[in-house]
Protein backbone atom coordinates (compact mmCIF):
# COMPACT_ATOMS: atom_id res chain seq x y z
CA UNK A 1 0.00 0.00 0.00
CA UNK A 2 2.90 2.38 0.80
CA UNK A 3 6.00 1.54 -1.29
CA UNK A 4 9.40 1.84 0.40
CA UNK A 5 10.98 3.85 -2.43
CA UNK A 6 8.66 6.86 -1.92
CA UNK A 7 8.71 9.83 0.46
CA UNK A 8 5.40 10.92 2.00
CA UNK A 9 3.89 14.20 3.21
CA UNK A 10 1.39 14.64 6.03
CA UNK A 11 -1.04 15.91 3.37
CA UNK A 12 -0.99 12.41 1.82
CA UNK A 13 1.09 13.15 -1.25
CA UNK A 14 4.09 11.09 -2.28
CA UNK A 15 7.32 11.95 -4.11
CA UNK A 16 9.50 9.49 -6.00
CA UNK A 17 13.07 10.46 -6.85
CA UNK A 18 13.36 9.72 -10.57
CA UNK A 19 16.88 10.92 -11.18
CA UNK A 20 19.02 13.33 -9.30
CA UNK A 21 17.07 16.56 -9.07
CA UNK A 22 13.66 15.40 -10.31
CA UNK A 23 10.67 13.77 -8.60
CA UNK A 24 7.34 12.34 -9.64
CA UNK A 25 4.39 13.34 -7.42
CA UNK A 26 1.02 11.78 -6.68
CA UNK A 27 -1.41 11.07 -3.85
CA UNK A 28 -1.28 8.07 -1.54
CA UNK A 29 -3.49 5.03 -1.39
CA UNK A 30 -4.99 6.43 1.81
CA UNK A 31 -5.87 9.72 0.09
CA UNK A 32 -7.52 8.11 -2.95
CA UNK A 33 -9.41 5.66 -0.73
CA UNK A 34 -10.70 8.44 1.50
CA UNK A 35 -11.76 10.59 -1.45
CA UNK A 36 -13.54 7.78 -3.24
CA UNK A 37 -14.18 7.83 -6.99
CA UNK A 38 -12.08 10.65 -8.47
CA UNK A 39 -13.86 12.52 -11.28
CA UNK A 40 -11.70 15.62 -11.88
CA UNK A 41 -8.04 16.42 -11.34
CA UNK A 42 -6.82 19.95 -11.92
CA UNK A 43 -3.07 20.12 -12.47
CA UNK A 44 -0.68 23.06 -12.89
CA UNK A 45 0.79 24.29 -16.17
CA UNK A 46 4.09 22.83 -17.25
CA UNK A 47 6.76 25.42 -16.43
CA UNK A 48 4.98 26.81 -13.39
CA UNK A 49 6.65 27.04 -10.00
CA UNK A 50 5.39 25.14 -6.97
CA UNK A 51 6.40 25.62 -3.35
CA UNK A 52 6.82 22.90 -0.76
CA UNK A 53 3.49 22.24 0.99
CA UNK A 54 1.79 24.84 -1.24
CA UNK A 55 -1.33 24.11 -3.25
CA UNK A 56 -0.58 22.87 -6.78
CA UNK A 57 -4.03 21.70 -7.88
CA UNK A 58 -7.39 20.31 -6.94
CA UNK A 59 -8.86 16.86 -6.88
CA UNK A 60 -12.58 16.25 -6.89
CA UNK A 61 -14.40 13.03 -6.17
CA UNK A 62 -18.10 12.30 -6.36
CA UNK A 63 -18.28 13.16 -2.67
CA UNK A 64 -15.93 16.09 -2.12
CA UNK A 65 -13.20 18.38 -3.38
CA UNK A 66 -9.69 18.67 -1.91
CA UNK A 67 -6.62 20.75 -2.57
CA UNK A 68 -3.41 19.08 -3.68
CA UNK A 69 -0.22 20.16 -1.89
CA UNK A 70 3.18 19.75 -3.42
CA UNK A 71 5.62 17.76 -1.27
CA UNK A 72 8.56 19.67 -2.81
CA UNK A 73 9.50 23.04 -4.30
CA UNK A 74 10.53 23.37 -7.91
CA UNK A 75 9.47 23.74 -11.53
CA UNK A 76 6.77 21.56 -13.05
CA UNK A 77 8.36 19.74 -16.00
CA UNK A 78 5.52 17.40 -16.93
CA UNK A 79 1.91 16.70 -15.89
CA UNK A 80 -0.09 13.52 -16.38
CA UNK A 81 -2.45 14.52 -19.20
CA UNK A 82 -4.12 11.12 -19.06
CA UNK A 83 -5.91 12.17 -15.88
CA UNK A 84 -8.01 14.62 -17.88
CA UNK A 85 -9.79 11.79 -19.67
CA UNK A 86 -9.25 9.07 -17.06
CA UNK A 87 -9.21 10.55 -13.55
CA UNK A 88 -10.10 7.11 -12.20
CA UNK A 89 -6.43 6.12 -12.73
CA UNK A 90 -5.76 7.90 -9.42
CA UNK A 91 -7.95 5.33 -7.67
CA UNK A 92 -6.82 2.35 -9.69
CA UNK A 93 -3.06 2.95 -9.59
CA UNK A 94 -2.10 5.86 -7.31
CA UNK A 95 1.67 5.17 -7.47
CA UNK A 96 1.80 4.26 -11.17
CA UNK A 97 -0.55 5.46 -13.89
CA UNK A 98 -2.24 7.81 -11.45
CA UNK A 99 0.85 10.01 -11.00
CA UNK A 100 0.20 13.74 -11.25
CA UNK A 101 3.26 15.79 -12.04
CA UNK A 102 7.04 15.79 -12.33
CA UNK A 103 8.99 18.51 -10.59
CA UNK A 104 12.58 19.64 -11.07
CA UNK A 105 13.73 20.14 -7.49
CA UNK A 106 14.88 23.49 -6.19
CA UNK A 107 16.39 21.87 -3.16
CA UNK A 108 16.87 18.07 -3.05
CA UNK A 109 17.33 18.22 0.73
CA UNK A 110 13.58 18.93 1.04
CA UNK A 111 13.06 15.21 0.53
CA UNK A 112 14.61 14.70 3.95
CA UNK A 113 11.70 16.62 5.52
CA UNK A 114 9.25 14.06 4.13
CA UNK A 115 8.40 10.76 5.81
CA UNK A 116 9.50 7.28 4.88
CA UNK A 117 6.92 4.55 4.35
CA UNK A 118 7.03 3.26 7.91
CA UNK A 119 6.64 6.69 9.52
CA UNK A 120 3.83 7.66 7.16
CA UNK A 121 1.98 4.40 7.78
CA UNK A 122 2.31 5.11 11.50
CA UNK A 123 0.48 8.42 11.09
CA UNK A 124 -2.51 6.65 9.57
CA UNK A 125 -3.22 4.50 12.62
CA UNK B 1 -23.95 8.09 20.07
CA UNK B 2 -25.79 7.65 16.79
CA UNK B 3 -28.56 5.13 16.17
CA UNK B 4 -27.75 1.99 14.28
CA UNK B 5 -30.08 0.24 11.89
CA UNK B 6 -30.62 -3.53 12.26
CA UNK B 7 -28.25 -3.92 9.27
CA UNK B 8 -25.31 -2.10 10.88
CA UNK B 9 -23.24 -5.26 11.46
CA UNK B 10 -24.03 -6.46 7.95
CA UNK B 11 -22.69 -3.23 6.44
CA UNK B 12 -19.51 -3.35 8.52
CA UNK B 13 -18.94 -6.99 7.56
CA UNK B 14 -19.30 -6.00 3.88
CA UNK B 15 -16.55 -3.41 4.28
CA UNK B 16 -18.81 -0.36 4.09
CA UNK B 17 -17.50 3.02 5.18
CA UNK B 18 -19.89 4.23 7.89
CA UNK B 19 -20.74 7.92 8.35
CA UNK B 20 -23.13 9.82 10.61
CA UNK B 21 -26.32 10.85 8.80
CA UNK B 22 -29.47 12.30 10.34
CA UNK B 23 -28.58 10.85 13.74
CA UNK B 24 -27.72 7.40 12.34
CA UNK B 25 -24.51 5.58 11.45
CA UNK B 26 -25.05 4.72 7.79
CA UNK B 27 -22.97 3.20 4.98
CA UNK B 28 -21.80 5.90 2.56
CA UNK B 29 -20.18 3.40 0.20
CA UNK B 30 -18.95 -0.19 -0.08
CA UNK B 31 -15.46 -1.14 -1.27
CA UNK B 32 -16.24 -0.94 -5.01
CA UNK B 33 -17.17 2.72 -4.75
CA UNK B 34 -20.02 5.06 -5.58
CA UNK B 35 -19.70 4.99 -9.37
CA UNK B 36 -19.79 1.19 -9.41
CA UNK B 37 -22.88 1.24 -7.20
CA UNK B 38 -24.62 3.83 -9.39
CA UNK B 39 -23.87 1.92 -12.60
CA UNK B 40 -25.15 -1.37 -11.18
CA UNK B 41 -28.37 0.25 -9.98
CA UNK B 42 -28.90 1.74 -13.45
CA UNK B 43 -28.11 -1.50 -15.28
CA UNK B 44 -29.27 -4.23 -12.89
CA UNK B 45 -30.19 -4.03 -9.17
CA UNK B 46 -28.90 -2.00 -6.23
CA UNK B 47 -30.02 -2.42 -2.63
CA UNK B 48 -30.04 0.32 -0.01
CA UNK B 49 -30.62 0.19 3.73
CA UNK B 50 -33.28 2.85 4.33
CA UNK B 51 -34.22 1.66 7.81
CA UNK B 52 -33.14 5.05 9.18
CA UNK B 53 -36.14 6.76 7.63
CA UNK B 54 -38.82 7.42 10.23
CA UNK B 55 -42.00 5.38 9.97
CA UNK B 56 -45.18 6.19 11.86
CA UNK B 57 -48.59 4.63 11.79
CA UNK B 58 -51.83 6.55 12.21
CA UNK B 59 -54.93 4.60 13.10
CA UNK B 60 -58.45 5.22 14.30
CA UNK B 61 -61.74 6.37 12.86
CA UNK B 62 -60.47 9.94 12.30
CA UNK B 63 -56.89 9.15 11.22
CA UNK B 64 -57.53 9.99 7.56
CA UNK B 65 -59.39 13.16 8.45
CA UNK B 66 -56.48 14.26 10.67
CA UNK B 67 -53.86 13.60 7.98
CA UNK B 68 -55.93 15.67 5.52
CA UNK B 69 -55.34 18.70 7.76
CA UNK B 70 -51.52 18.40 7.80
CA UNK B 71 -50.50 16.76 4.51
CA UNK B 72 -50.53 18.52 1.12
CA UNK B 73 -52.73 15.76 -0.31
CA UNK B 74 -56.01 14.27 0.83
CA UNK B 75 -55.00 11.04 2.55
CA UNK B 76 -58.60 10.05 3.25
CA UNK B 77 -59.27 9.80 -0.48
CA UNK B 78 -56.51 7.25 -1.15
CA UNK B 79 -57.51 3.73 -2.03
CA UNK B 80 -56.32 0.86 0.12
CA UNK B 81 -52.80 0.00 -0.99
CA UNK B 82 -52.16 3.39 -2.56
CA UNK B 83 -49.08 5.50 -1.76
CA UNK B 84 -48.69 9.23 -2.38
CA UNK B 85 -45.64 11.51 -2.33
CA UNK B 86 -46.38 14.89 -0.76
CA UNK B 87 -45.00 17.63 1.47
CA UNK B 88 -45.71 18.54 5.09
CA UNK B 89 -45.99 22.34 5.35
CA UNK B 90 -46.36 24.73 8.26
CA UNK B 91 -49.14 27.36 8.34
CA UNK B 92 -46.97 29.65 6.19
CA UNK B 93 -46.54 27.08 3.45
CA UNK B 94 -42.90 26.37 4.41
CA UNK B 95 -41.80 22.80 3.77
CA UNK B 96 -41.10 20.94 7.03
CA UNK B 97 -40.43 17.71 5.15
CA UNK B 98 -41.37 15.67 2.12
CA UNK B 99 -42.90 12.28 2.78
CA UNK B 100 -44.89 9.34 1.49
CA UNK B 101 -48.26 8.42 2.95
CA UNK B 102 -49.72 4.95 2.49
CA UNK B 103 -53.31 3.83 2.92
CA UNK B 104 -52.70 0.38 4.42
CA UNK B 105 -56.30 -0.55 5.22
CA UNK B 106 -59.46 1.05 6.59
CA UNK B 107 -58.45 3.67 9.17
CA UNK B 108 -54.77 2.70 9.10
CA UNK B 109 -52.10 4.85 7.41
CA UNK B 110 -48.32 4.72 7.25
CA UNK B 111 -46.25 7.90 6.97
CA UNK B 112 -42.54 7.75 6.06
CA UNK B 113 -40.41 10.86 6.58
CA UNK B 114 -36.70 11.73 6.37
CA UNK B 115 -34.45 10.56 9.20
CA UNK B 116 -32.90 13.99 9.71
CA UNK B 117 -36.31 15.63 10.07
CA UNK B 118 -37.94 12.92 12.14
CA UNK B 119 -37.88 14.82 15.43
CA UNK B 120 -39.11 18.08 13.89
CA UNK B 121 -41.94 16.25 12.15
CA UNK B 122 -42.88 14.36 15.33
CA UNK B 123 -43.10 17.58 17.33
CA UNK B 124 -45.07 19.32 14.58
CA UNK B 125 -47.54 16.47 14.15
CA UNK B 126 -47.98 16.12 17.93
CA UNK B 127 -48.93 19.78 18.28
CA UNK B 128 -51.31 19.54 15.33
CA UNK B 129 -52.80 16.35 16.71
CA UNK B 130 -53.39 17.99 20.08
CA UNK B 131 -55.20 20.80 18.33
CA UNK B 132 -57.21 18.40 16.21
CA UNK B 133 -58.21 16.36 19.24
CA UNK B 134 -59.40 19.40 21.21
CA UNK B 135 -62.61 19.49 19.26
CA UNK B 136 -65.31 16.85 19.83
CA UNK B 137 -64.73 13.17 20.41
CA UNK B 138 -62.03 12.25 17.90
CA UNK B 139 -60.23 8.96 17.47
CA UNK B 140 -56.65 9.15 16.13
CA UNK B 141 -53.69 7.22 17.40
CA UNK B 142 -50.05 7.57 16.36
CA UNK B 143 -47.41 4.92 16.83
CA UNK B 144 -43.75 5.19 15.89
CA UNK B 145 -42.60 1.92 14.30
CA UNK B 146 -39.17 3.06 13.03
CA UNK B 147 -37.20 0.72 15.29
CA UNK B 148 -39.50 -2.31 14.92
CA UNK B 149 -39.42 -2.32 11.14
CA UNK B 150 -36.43 -2.51 8.82
CA UNK B 151 -36.62 -1.16 5.28
CA UNK B 152 -34.58 -2.02 2.20
CA UNK B 153 -34.88 -0.28 -1.17
CA UNK B 154 -34.40 -2.68 -4.10
CA UNK B 155 -33.93 -0.55 -7.21
CA UNK B 156 -33.00 -0.98 -10.85
CA UNK B 157 -34.25 -2.36 -14.16
CA UNK B 158 -34.11 -5.94 -12.84
CA UNK B 159 -35.39 -5.12 -9.34
CA UNK B 160 -39.02 -6.05 -9.92
CA UNK B 161 -38.06 -9.39 -11.46
CA UNK B 162 -35.71 -10.10 -8.55
CA UNK B 163 -38.28 -9.35 -5.84
CA UNK B 164 -40.88 -11.18 -7.90
CA UNK B 165 -38.84 -14.37 -7.98
CA UNK B 166 -38.24 -14.15 -4.21
CA UNK B 167 -41.99 -13.73 -3.58
CA UNK B 168 -43.37 -16.38 -5.96
CA UNK B 169 -44.68 -13.82 -8.38
CA UNK B 170 -46.60 -11.80 -5.81
CA UNK B 171 -44.59 -8.59 -6.05
CA UNK B 172 -45.12 -7.74 -9.72
CA UNK B 173 -48.87 -7.57 -9.09
CA UNK B 174 -48.25 -4.38 -7.11
CA UNK B 175 -48.54 -1.25 -9.27
CA UNK B 176 -46.31 1.85 -9.15
CA UNK B 177 -47.00 3.90 -6.01
CA UNK B 178 -48.89 1.05 -4.40
CA UNK B 179 -48.07 -1.20 -1.49
CA UNK B 180 -49.02 -4.79 -0.76
CA UNK B 181 -48.25 -7.72 1.49
CA UNK B 182 -46.06 -10.47 0.04
CA UNK B 183 -44.09 -13.44 1.41
CA UNK B 184 -40.33 -13.59 1.29
CA UNK B 185 -38.40 -16.44 2.88
CA UNK B 186 -41.57 -17.49 4.73
CA UNK B 187 -42.08 -14.01 6.23
CA UNK B 188 -44.98 -11.70 5.46
CA UNK B 189 -43.56 -8.32 4.45
CA UNK B 190 -44.81 -5.05 2.97
CA UNK B 191 -43.62 -4.23 -0.54
CA UNK B 192 -44.02 -0.67 -1.75
CA UNK B 193 -43.42 0.02 -5.45
CA UNK B 194 -41.59 3.28 -4.76
CA UNK B 195 -38.02 4.52 -4.59
CA UNK B 196 -35.58 7.40 -4.71
CA UNK B 197 -33.40 6.48 -7.67
CA UNK B 198 -35.51 7.08 -10.78
CA UNK B 199 -35.57 3.33 -11.36
CA UNK B 200 -38.43 0.88 -10.95
CA UNK B 201 -38.30 -1.27 -7.85
CA UNK B 202 -39.55 -1.73 -4.33
CA UNK B 203 -39.01 -0.51 -0.83
CA UNK B 204 -39.67 -3.53 1.34
CA UNK B 205 -40.52 -3.35 5.05
CA UNK B 206 -40.45 -6.18 7.53
CA UNK B 207 -39.81 -7.11 11.14
CA UNK B 208 -36.29 -5.90 11.88
CA UNK B 209 -35.21 -9.33 13.22
CA UNK B 210 -35.12 -10.65 9.62
CA UNK B 211 -32.90 -7.88 8.25
CA UNK B 212 -29.62 -9.73 7.81
CA UNK B 213 -31.20 -12.77 6.13
CA UNK B 214 -33.24 -10.73 3.68
CA UNK B 215 -30.24 -8.52 2.81
CA UNK B 216 -28.17 -11.67 2.22
CA UNK B 217 -30.93 -13.19 0.08
CA UNK B 218 -30.91 -10.12 -2.16
CA UNK B 219 -27.10 -10.06 -2.42
CA UNK B 220 -27.10 -13.78 -3.27
CA UNK B 221 -29.69 -13.03 -5.99
CA UNK B 222 -27.17 -10.64 -7.58
CA UNK B 223 -28.04 -7.25 -6.04
CA UNK B 224 -25.22 -4.73 -5.50
CA UNK B 225 -24.93 -3.22 -2.02
CA UNK B 226 -25.21 0.56 -2.24
CA UNK B 227 -24.66 3.36 0.25
CA UNK B 228 -25.82 6.92 0.77
CA UNK B 229 -23.23 8.24 -1.72
CA UNK B 230 -24.79 6.32 -4.62
CA UNK B 231 -28.28 7.12 -3.36
CA UNK B 232 -27.50 10.83 -3.54
CA UNK B 233 -26.10 10.61 -7.09
CA UNK B 234 -29.05 8.49 -8.27
CA UNK B 235 -31.70 10.78 -6.81
CA UNK B 236 -30.01 13.86 -8.23
CA UNK B 237 -29.74 12.31 -11.71
CA UNK B 238 -33.45 11.54 -11.39
CA UNK B 239 -34.16 15.18 -10.40
CA UNK B 240 -35.52 14.19 -6.99
CA UNK B 241 -35.29 16.71 -4.18
CA UNK B 242 -33.45 16.21 -0.91
CA UNK B 243 -35.01 18.02 2.03
CA UNK B 244 -32.33 19.88 3.97
CA UNK B 245 -30.39 20.59 0.75
CA UNK B 246 -32.80 21.43 -2.05
CA UNK B 247 -35.59 22.66 0.19
CA UNK B 248 -35.99 23.71 3.79
CA UNK B 249 -38.75 25.26 5.85
CA UNK B 250 -37.74 28.54 4.13
CA UNK B 251 -38.99 27.19 0.79
CA UNK B 252 -42.51 26.62 -0.47
CA UNK B 253 -43.58 23.76 -2.75
CA UNK B 254 -44.24 26.06 -5.71
CA UNK B 255 -40.68 27.35 -6.01
CA UNK B 256 -39.39 23.85 -5.19
CA UNK B 257 -41.08 22.42 -8.29
CA UNK B 258 -43.54 20.43 -6.19
CA UNK B 259 -46.78 22.11 -7.30
CA UNK B 260 -48.00 18.70 -8.42
CA UNK B 261 -47.94 17.41 -4.83
CA UNK B 262 -50.13 20.19 -3.41
CA UNK B 263 -53.94 20.31 -3.10
CA UNK B 264 -54.41 23.73 -1.46
CA UNK B 265 -58.14 24.26 -2.17
CA UNK B 266 -59.31 22.34 0.87
CA UNK B 267 -60.91 24.09 3.84
CA UNK B 268 -59.51 21.57 6.33
CA UNK B 269 -55.86 22.01 5.21
CA UNK B 270 -53.91 24.18 7.66
CA UNK B 271 -51.47 25.45 4.97
CA UNK B 272 -54.18 25.89 2.35
CA UNK B 273 -54.61 29.64 2.57
CA UNK B 274 -50.88 30.40 2.68
CA UNK B 275 -50.24 28.12 -0.28
CA UNK B 276 -53.06 29.64 -2.32
CA UNK B 277 -51.58 33.07 -1.72
CA UNK B 278 -48.10 31.92 -2.77
CA UNK B 279 -49.54 30.22 -5.84
CA UNK B 280 -51.56 33.28 -6.89
CA UNK B 281 -48.69 35.73 -6.33
CA UNK B 282 -46.20 33.58 -8.24
CA UNK B 283 -42.71 32.86 -6.92
CA UNK B 284 -39.72 35.07 -7.79
CA UNK B 285 -37.41 32.07 -8.12
CA UNK B 286 -37.68 28.40 -8.85
CA UNK B 287 -35.62 25.25 -8.70
CA UNK B 288 -33.89 24.33 -11.95
CA UNK B 289 -31.37 21.83 -13.24
CA UNK B 290 -27.86 22.86 -14.28
CA UNK B 291 -25.57 20.97 -16.63
CA UNK B 292 -21.96 22.01 -16.07
CA UNK B 293 -20.20 22.71 -19.35
CA UNK B 294 -16.61 22.41 -18.15
CA UNK B 295 -14.63 20.89 -15.32
CA UNK B 296 -15.72 21.38 -11.73
CA UNK B 297 -18.64 20.26 -9.64
CA UNK B 298 -21.07 22.88 -8.32
CA UNK B 299 -21.85 22.14 -4.67
CA UNK B 300 -24.45 23.23 -2.14
CA UNK B 301 -24.15 26.98 -1.45
CA UNK B 302 -22.22 27.96 -4.59
CA UNK B 303 -23.50 31.15 -6.26
CA UNK B 304 -25.17 31.12 -9.69
CA UNK B 305 -24.48 34.17 -11.89
CA UNK B 306 -25.75 35.58 -15.17
CA UNK B 307 -23.90 38.43 -16.88
CA UNK B 308 -21.82 38.82 -13.75
CA UNK B 309 -24.86 39.31 -11.50
CA UNK B 310 -25.93 36.93 -8.76
CA UNK B 311 -29.13 35.19 -9.84
CA UNK B 312 -29.30 32.08 -7.69
CA UNK B 313 -27.73 29.49 -5.47
CA UNK B 314 -26.82 25.83 -5.93
CA UNK B 315 -28.59 23.42 -3.57
CA UNK B 316 -27.11 20.07 -4.73
CA UNK B 317 -24.42 19.04 -7.14
CA UNK B 318 -22.51 15.95 -8.10
CA UNK B 319 -20.84 14.10 -10.94
CA UNK B 320 -23.28 12.07 -13.01
CA UNK B 321 -21.75 8.77 -14.13
CA UNK B 322 -24.66 8.26 -16.55
CA UNK B 323 -24.13 11.60 -18.32
CA UNK B 324 -20.37 11.65 -17.65
CA UNK B 325 -20.83 15.29 -16.64
CA UNK B 326 -21.25 17.36 -13.51
CA UNK B 327 -24.87 18.25 -12.73
CA UNK B 328 -26.54 20.44 -10.14
CA UNK B 329 -29.83 21.84 -8.92
CA UNK B 330 -30.48 25.25 -7.49
CA UNK B 331 -32.86 28.14 -7.09
CA UNK B 332 -32.67 30.68 -9.92
CA UNK B 333 -34.51 34.01 -10.38
CA UNK B 334 -37.45 33.39 -12.70
CA UNK B 335 -36.00 35.74 -15.35
CA UNK B 336 -32.97 33.47 -15.72
CA UNK B 337 -34.54 30.08 -15.06
CA UNK B 338 -35.68 29.18 -18.58
CA UNK B 339 -34.34 26.00 -20.08
CA UNK B 340 -31.36 26.68 -22.33
CA UNK B 341 -30.24 29.83 -20.49
CA UNK B 342 -26.51 30.29 -20.03
CA UNK B 343 -25.32 30.91 -16.48
CA UNK B 344 -22.11 30.54 -14.51
CA UNK B 345 -21.42 28.94 -11.16
CA UNK B 346 -18.79 30.29 -8.81
CA UNK B 347 -16.97 27.05 -7.94
CA UNK B 348 -14.54 28.13 -5.20
CA UNK B 349 -13.60 31.31 -7.04
CA UNK B 350 -13.55 29.82 -10.52
CA UNK B 351 -16.42 30.69 -12.90
CA UNK B 352 -17.71 27.52 -14.54
CA UNK B 353 -20.15 27.80 -17.46
CA UNK B 354 -23.43 25.97 -17.06
CA UNK B 355 -26.71 25.63 -18.89
CA UNK B 356 -30.18 25.57 -17.36
CA UNK B 357 -31.71 22.21 -18.27
CA UNK B 358 -34.98 20.40 -17.68
CA UNK B 359 -35.25 18.01 -14.76
CA UNK B 360 -34.77 15.09 -14.52
CA UNK B 361 -31.25 14.74 -15.87
CA UNK B 362 -31.81 11.05 -16.36
CA UNK B 363 -35.02 9.18 -17.18
CA UNK B 364 -35.19 5.42 -17.36
CA UNK B 365 -36.43 3.74 -20.52
CA UNK B 366 -39.67 1.86 -19.95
Amino acid sequence: MYPDDLRYSSEHEWARLEDVGSVEVGITHYAQDTLGDVVFVELPEVGSEVGQFDKFGEIESVKAVSDLYSPVSGTVTEVNDKLEQSPELVNADPYGEGWMMKVALDDPSELESLMDSETYTGTLE
Amino acid sequence: MNNRTPLYETHVASGARMVPFGGWDMPVQYPNGIIHEVRHTRSDVGIFDVSHMARMEFSGRDAGRFLDTVLSVRASRLEHGQARYHVICNENGGIIDDAIVYDLETDRYLLIVNAGNADTVRVWLSSQMNRFCESDDVDVDRKDITEDIAMIAVQGPSAVAMVDSLTDGEASKIDRFHVGEVSIDGERILASRTGYTGEDGFEIMFDSSHSAEIWRLLVDSGATECGLGARDVLRLEAGLMLHGSDMTVENNPYEAGLRWTVRPNRPEYIAGEALRNIRDAGTPRRIAGLAMLSRGIARHGHTILAEGKEVGVVTSGTFSPMLNQAIAMGYIDIAHADTGNAVQVNVRGRMVDAEVVKLPFYRRED
